[in-house]
């Protein structure tokens, strides 16, 4: 019997709700294979499964715990987390008290040597980073579940085991009242870093994994900085290593910082350490307010990823088919664009649209995207907590020549999570005009977002569809408005979306045309997931036709 | 590229020496990693850069 912890977890900032475990129909006799069943409902999960009820899926969502995140822990935002987010439903919320910020500091010697502000368009409705804690997101994300009658929360139902079968799958669940079985088409594991449905199948992951440890530890107190990015390289009370600071909402701060090697994580988090080690850091950045804590925990930096996101039935995502390392903010940054991703070919599939190739093309293009980040997050990681001899030294190198040296400045670069181009994606078309563009999201690349008018964007107009922005100014010629009936006809969710006199958007100062380099006729075919994979400057019904075709995995 | 003359090379030969001397054990190898970055940037070629770290290696 699986008793879940009923306590609400403490904090001074945060009042978490409990939310019960209910018996379900398997307990009470009855069985069934549902199509989709996740495991996990942190925010990862949890979006995959706002993500397939958008698309009419239903899906269960399974989870050991009966509350949201113990702390913090995920606290920066992406632009593209954003847009992701507000396809949910949920960024609005975000944003009344999310703290949005663009520009990161490298501090050294009390001297601030490096600054770098994040670009943001006029053109973007959302900021390019922004500070809320991940209970807060969670919770968002549940009471947006709940409201919606295709999702289903099962909370306090611990998976003990898992049975892969080619054509559906079996769960084990441990729960208050019992254990169940519990059978389904699909299995989306979003069961976090620890997953145990990747130890019960015995999966690795490859990679990187950095011996340098590091407290997080949040604290309440009343600093009047403005919301950026503080890191500060080898100070006097922690030589050689890194403590970033980090602004939240509810008058939280985040101090993250390096251990001496050879500290266990019990020493480090022991109340005098913890104290004396944030109170030196206070004293050096000359902040003399008081202070009290809310949570600490000890993390250990990692890039590693499951080579493979599929096996039969079974779907890795989130946390549970990567461990990044959290300097770039790419945890929860990242498993929002892998739901994303996954969503809308899953219920392609499901709606027997799609083909099972495209299904797959969720682990190359995410797995690349894993391997991409993974590389860059390294570069990161190396400077902020060098592994070796070598790049500590040159890493020192760099500090010290930093005060008045330029050229080394750049290699302070803050590399953030960043929306993956899915360049290679065998999903782009095969024919399209993708090269002659001289602007515009390429083949592969997220849409940029367009301000239409005020309070009003391009993004905000996107649905659960594949979307064909068209720009004209004449009337959009039959022969289109045709092949996307005719694609509407055999079920698939397709939009047209006009850009120009007269046209749905008007576009009257050429704005719009200009940014993605279109002129009367030009097109671009956009995946339900917002990314680009076909643009012409002069559009044909056959060839959005063979480009669909080619986007749903029924390509050559 | 350049080359050093024979009196040129011999003040660079001393003035290194008691640069070493100066820092002290401890600091030598963040003054000479601090040195040759200043140098690679003045170079400003990747390759022959890297050639040097090649032949540096050599014969140790
Ligand atoms: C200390 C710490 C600090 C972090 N700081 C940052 C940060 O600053 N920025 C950032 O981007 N990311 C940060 N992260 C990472 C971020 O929190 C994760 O990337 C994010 O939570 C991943 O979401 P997820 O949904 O994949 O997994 P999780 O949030 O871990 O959710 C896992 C879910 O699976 C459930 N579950 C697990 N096992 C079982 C089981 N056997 N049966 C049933 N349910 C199960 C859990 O109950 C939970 O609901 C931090 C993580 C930690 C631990």
């Amino acid at each position: 019997m699986y008793i879940p912890d009923q306590t609400p977890r403490h904090s001074v900032y945060y009042n978490y709700s409990i939310y019960p475990f209910q018996t379900p129909p398997e307990l009470r006799g009855t069985t069934q294979t549902y199509p989709v069943v996740i495991v996990g409902a942190g925010p990862i999960g949890l979006v995959t499964a706002l993500e397939l009820a958008r698309y009419n899926i239903p899906v269960q969502v399974i989870s050991a715990e009966v509350q949201v995140s113990h702390g913090s822990r995920a606290i920066v935002f992406t632009r593209r987390s954003m847009e992701i987010l507000q396809q949910v439903g949920i960024a609005e919320r975000m944003l009344a008290t999310a703290y949005p910020w663009r520009s990161g500091n490298s501090i050294y010697r009390g001297q601030r040597v490096f600054r770098l502000e994040a670009p943001h368009d006029e053109d973007d409705r959302f900021q390019p980073l922004n500070n809320l804690q991940q209970q807060y997101v969670e919770q968002y994300l549940i009471e947006q579940a709940q409201l919606n009658p295709l999702i289903e929360l099962r909370w306090g139902s611990q998976v003990m085991g898992v049975t892969s079968f080619s054509e559906h799958a079996e769960l084990q669940i441990d729960t208050p009242e019992g254990e169940y079985t519990l059978s389904c088409n699909w299995l989306i594991a979003a069961d976090g870093a620890k997953s145990t449905i990747r130890q019960v199948l015995g999966l690795r992951m490859e990679g990187a994994s950095y011996r340098g440890r590091f407290v997080i530890a949040d604290i309440k107190i009343d600093i009047p900085w403005p919301t950026e990015r503080l890191a500060y390289f080898d100070p006097d009370w922690n030589r050689g290593n890194t403590i970033l600071m980090h602004r939240q909402p509810e008058g939280i701060w985040r101090l993250d910082y390096q251990l001496p090697p050879n500290e266990t994580p019990e020493q480090a988090l022991a109340p005098e350490s913890l104290n004396t080690r944030i109170q030196a850091q206070l004293d050096m950045v000359g902040v003399t307010a008081p202070w009290e804590l809310d949570w600490c925990s000890v993390y250990s930096a990692r890039a590693m990823t499951l080579p493979d996101y599929m096996h039969d039935r079974i779907i890795f995502t989130g946390d549970a088919a990567h461990m990044l390392p959290i300097f770039g903010v790419r945890g929860a940054n990242t498993g929002f664009q892998d739901a994303q991703n996954l969503a809308w070919k899953l219920a392609m599939l499901l709606k027997g649209i799609g083909t099972p190739k495209l299904l797959t093309t969720y682990s190359s293009e995410r797995v690349t995207a894993a391997q991409e980040i993974i590389a860059e997050a390294s570069k990161s990681t190396r400077f902020m907590a060098p592994p070796d001899r070598g790049f500590r030294l040159l890493r020192d190198a760099v500090l010290s020549l930093s005060l008045t040296q330029a050229f080394v400045r750049p290699l302070f670069h803050w590399r953030t999570s960043r929306p993956h181009d899915y360049h290679d994606s065998a999903l782009n078309a095969l024919q399209d005009d993708n090269a002659q563009f001289t602007a515009g999201p390429a083949q592969g690349m997220p849409l940029q977002n367009i301000r239409l008018a005020d309070n009003d964007y391009l993004f905000d107009h996107l649905g659960a569809a594949f979307h064909v922005l068209y720009f004209t100014d004449q009337i959009v010629p039959v022969a289109i408005l045709d092949a996307i009936q005719t694609l509407q006809h055999t079920g698939i969710p397709i939009q047209l979306l006009t850009i120009g006199n007269q046209q749905r958007f008007t576009d009257q100062d050429g704005h719009f045309a200009k940014r993605y380099d279109a002129l009367t006729g030009s097109a671009y075919l956009v995946r339900p997931d917002q990314h680009v994979c076909a643009r012409w400057k002069s559009l044909s019904a056959d060839q959005l036709k063979a480009a669909i075709y080619q986007a749903l995995g029924q390509g050559a | 590229m350049s080359q050093l003359g024979l009196a040129e090379l011999e003040a660079v030969y001393d003035a290194l020496a008691a640069a070493i001397n100066q820092v002290g054990t401890e600091q030598e190898s963040l003054f000479l990693t601090k040195l040759v970055l200043l140098l690679a940037n003045q170079l400003g070629d990747q390759t022959q850069i890297e050639q040097a770290i090649t032949t540096a290696l050599r014969d140790l």
